[in-house]
């Protein structure tokens, strides 16, 4: 049996792939799929804790997770449609205006 | 008795006609807008005669006779009512300000007729009546203070009254300035009354007072205090040394305010109080002391300013300094009957002078200054006579209103002290010469006017009738005491002695009144000779410098130089003010006030709030470059230290 260790340390390399990718990445696309894969990389260790521990709130946790973020999917793809009609860009560094 | 119950009536009709002219007259013709201040002032008359009608069926324990409407503060053990009060001094009061005020009022409706402040004028006159009158009819201090603020407010309107002339609302400043010195002793001794005696009303603090045991002669006690405290409100508003310098410069305004304001009525409201405080007074004998010789240096002094005076109004204030002086002068020595009968007689004699020299002004078309008039005695027959008239009762002379009330007060004088006497009698001469000056001046000699541009006319008759209503009065005024001289009894201190009774402790005074009704007769008329002589020489000196030899004076000048410069710099007191006071309060003002108080202070702490807001604000601000992966990284950043600090707390 793999122990939950395995799992954990793909959560945590997962997590950080993810973390590096929406700090580095300069595609708004890219950067909504490394907040997916975050929320992903939290699923697993959630599942592993779940079964480690053998109590279902980490299972029950992680669909709430899947729901939300179908909703953050499609709220966050209306937006991207919209920075992109708008400014003709996906690229972070352009959209900046907040600042003023 | 309708009056003396519904007593508020008499003050608040001025005040009605006061708001109407105000609030409505804007669009009004100048004769409905006398019509309202007139019928006004005529009705307070009416009523105040009624009310005092009613007064004298009174029975003697009914007197005071006071009116509570409703509480007015009431604060833990303090209380003050919105009472009027009429006894025996306030129906004296009463009489004068509302039959002065209401002839004053007549005239001035032909003396103001061309005026384009018509309306401000009388609304300002009428609420300066309501002033007054809530100021005589109070029965506490407070309510009393009320109406001594408001009369010195419409006092300010009226100085200013012209008030595109700078030296007009320069005048009414400095009147307003003075008047606060004075202002904040009277209030100061009232709250230490209130601290003394738990109360401010007359009927409960006079008979207290006049219980307590007397200072000591030198001694400073409570009373002494408040009485000094008093009489530096009085000394304010009644033009004393040394506050009396605004009162000269008060004649900026019209005419008949110089005459109801600044002569008759509210420069006579400090006299009136101390007589009301008289309780309080004759327990402070060094108060007394110092009333007495300030009033009577007051009256010394501005005599001899007033002789050399060339400006017709300004002899005139000089003269209202003088014997305001005089009164002061009756109440120091105890004479307080004395001091309120030379206040009537005044109120008659120095209104009616102040309103003839108006008429003098209107017929010389505005002209003041007395070098520049002169024979006018047969073109304004009517104000020459009315004048004449004032001039004899100012002067003493025997049986005009004045001769009774100022031989009255040095009689009394003389009791107490005979440098007083001596110094009233000095300042009698002084005040019959500069009087008679001020009339061989005006009507006599030579026309020194040029004929072909002033065209001397006699005034209208709503003008010169109240001027011979008062030459009557200033005749007359006097006679109630006339049986004194044949050994009889002073009608006019018989009919206030209930009210200075209040303060039981007199015997001194009260013993002198029984020689005086008794054998004193001879003694009295051997001295009401020297002040009548005192007039005469006065009255033939001016006769002989400026009817007989009308080239003496100039000569006298030259020959006196430094005196004469003296007294014509009016002792250069104004000069001395602005050089002590008035000059370092504008320095100190000016340079460390403003540029270091206010703009360094006041506005670099205001200033210093924004800067350090908006420096600091500057600073973050870059903090939020709106860039998301910016962002981010603080985020990561954050949870990275939290979560090391979180496992390294855990081991």
């Amino acid at each position: 049996m793999v122990p939950t260790s395995y799992y954990l340390v793909l959560s945590a390399v997962l997590f950080g792939l993810g973390v590096i990718a929406f700090v580095f990445k300069r595609n708004i696309l890219t950067v909504f799929m490394s907040i997916e894969l975050m929320l992903n990389a939290v699923n697993l260790a959630f599942v592993s804790f779940s079964r480690l521990l053998g109590q279902l709130q980490g299972q029950v946790f992680v669909f709430f997770v899947i729901v939300v973020a179908a909703a953050e999917a499609a709220v966050g793809l209306a937006i991207i449609m919209l920075i992109h009609r708008n400014r003709g860009t996906l690229d972070v560094e352009n959209v900046d205006s907040l600042k003023d | 008795m309708p009056v003396l119950t519904y007593l508020w009536i008499i003050p608040l009709l001025p005040l009605v006609g006061a708001a109407v002219n105000g609030i409505f007259g804007g669009r009004w013709p100048k004769n409905v807008i006398s019509a309202v201040a007139l019928s006004s002032t005529t009705l307070a008359f009416a009523a105040g005669l009624e009310a005092v009608r009613e007064f004298l069926t009174l029975s003697q324990d009914q007197i005071p006779f006071i009116k509570t409407y409703f509480t007015w503060i009431s604060a833990g053990g303090f209380r003050a009512d919105f009472a009027l009060q009429v006894d025996q001094l306030t129906v004296i009061m009463l009489l004068v300000v509302t039959g002065v005020g209401w002839l004053i009022h007549i005239y001035s409706t032909g003396y103001m007729h061309d005026d384009p402040g018509y309306r401000r004028f009388f609304s300002y006159l009428n609420l300066f009546m309501f002033f007054m009158l809530v100021l005589i009819l109070a029965d506490n201090y407070l309510l009393m203070f009320v109406g001594w603020e408001g009369v010195g407010l419409c006092s300010y309107l009226l100085i200013g009254f012209f008030f595109l002339k700078q030296s007009a609302t320069n005048a009414g400043n400095k009147a307003f300035w003075v008047n606060r010195i004075g202002d904040f002793g009277f209030l100061l001794g009232v709250l230490l009354i209130f601290r003394t005696f738990g109360s401010l009303d007359f009927a409960t603090v006079l008979p207290r007072a006049a219980a307590m045991p007397a200072d000591a002669s030198g001694q400073f006690g409570t009373l002494t205090i408040i009485a000094l405290l008093l009489f530096v409100g009085a000394a304010g508003k009644s033009a004393q040394l040394p506050l009396y310098v605004w009162l000269p410069d008060a004649m900026e305004g019209p005419t008949p305010v110089s005459a109801l304001i600044h002569a008759a009525t509210m420069v006579t409201a400090g006299v009136y109080m101390v007589v009301r405080s008289h309780a309080i007074f004759l327990n402070a004998p060094v108060a007394m002391q110092v009333v007495g010789i300030i009033g009577c240096a007051t009256a010394l002094f501005a005599a001899t300013i007033g002789l050399v005076q060339t400006d017709i109004k300004k002899v005139l204030a000089y003269s209202t300094v003088s014997q305001l002086g005089y009164m002061f002068l009756a109440c120091g020595v105890g004479a307080f009957g004395a001091g309120v009968f030379h206040l009537m007689t005044h109120a008659f004699f120095k209104g009616l002078l102040f309103l003839a020299a108006g008429s003098v002004i209107h017929a010389m078309g505005g002209e003041q200054d007395m070098r520049k008039m002169g024979g006018l005695r047969k073109k304004i027959p009517v104000t020459f006579w009315t004048m004449f008239m004032a001039t004899l009762a100012i002067a003493g002379a025997p049986g005009f209103s004045g001769f009774f009330s100022k031989d009255e007060i040095l009689n009394e004088a003389q009791r107490v002290s005979p440098v007083l006497w001596g110094l009233g009698v000095l300042t009698a001469g002084l005040t019959s010469f500069y009087m008679f000056r001020l009339l061989f001046l005006t009507f006599f000699g030579k026309e020194r006017y040029d004929e072909h541009h002033v065209h001397v006319h006699e005034s209208p008759k709503s003008m010169t009738i109240p001027l011979i209503v008062l030459a009557i009065l200033s005749v007359c005024g006097g006679w109630m005491a006339a049986p004194q001289l044949v050994g009889g009894v002073n009608n006019f201190q018989h009919f206030l002695a209930p009210v200075l009774s209040t303060a039981p402790a007199e015997p001194a005074i009260a013993a002198a009144a029984a020689e005086t009704t008794s054998g004193g007769g001879e003694i009295v008329q051997a001295l009401l000779g020297a002040p009548v002589i005192a007039g005469l020489l006065g009255f033939l000196l001016a006769w002989w410098f400026y009817i007989k030899s009308p080239e003496a004076p100039s000569k006298l000048a030259e020959s006196l130089a430094a005196p004469y410069k003296l007294l014509s710099g009016k002792y250069f007191i104004d000069e001395l003010y602005a050089a002590a006071i008035v000059r370092p309060l504008v320095w100190i003002s000016d340079k460390v006030l403003w540029h270091v108080v206010d703009e360094r202070v006041i506005d670099g702490t205001v200033n210093g709030v924004a800067t350090v807001s908006r420096e600091s604000g500057d600073r973050l601000r870059r903090v939020s470059t709106g860039n998301i992966r910016g962002y981010a990284t603080w985020i990561v950043l954050g949870v990275v230290i939290f979560t090391s600090l979180l496992l390294w707390m855990v081991d």
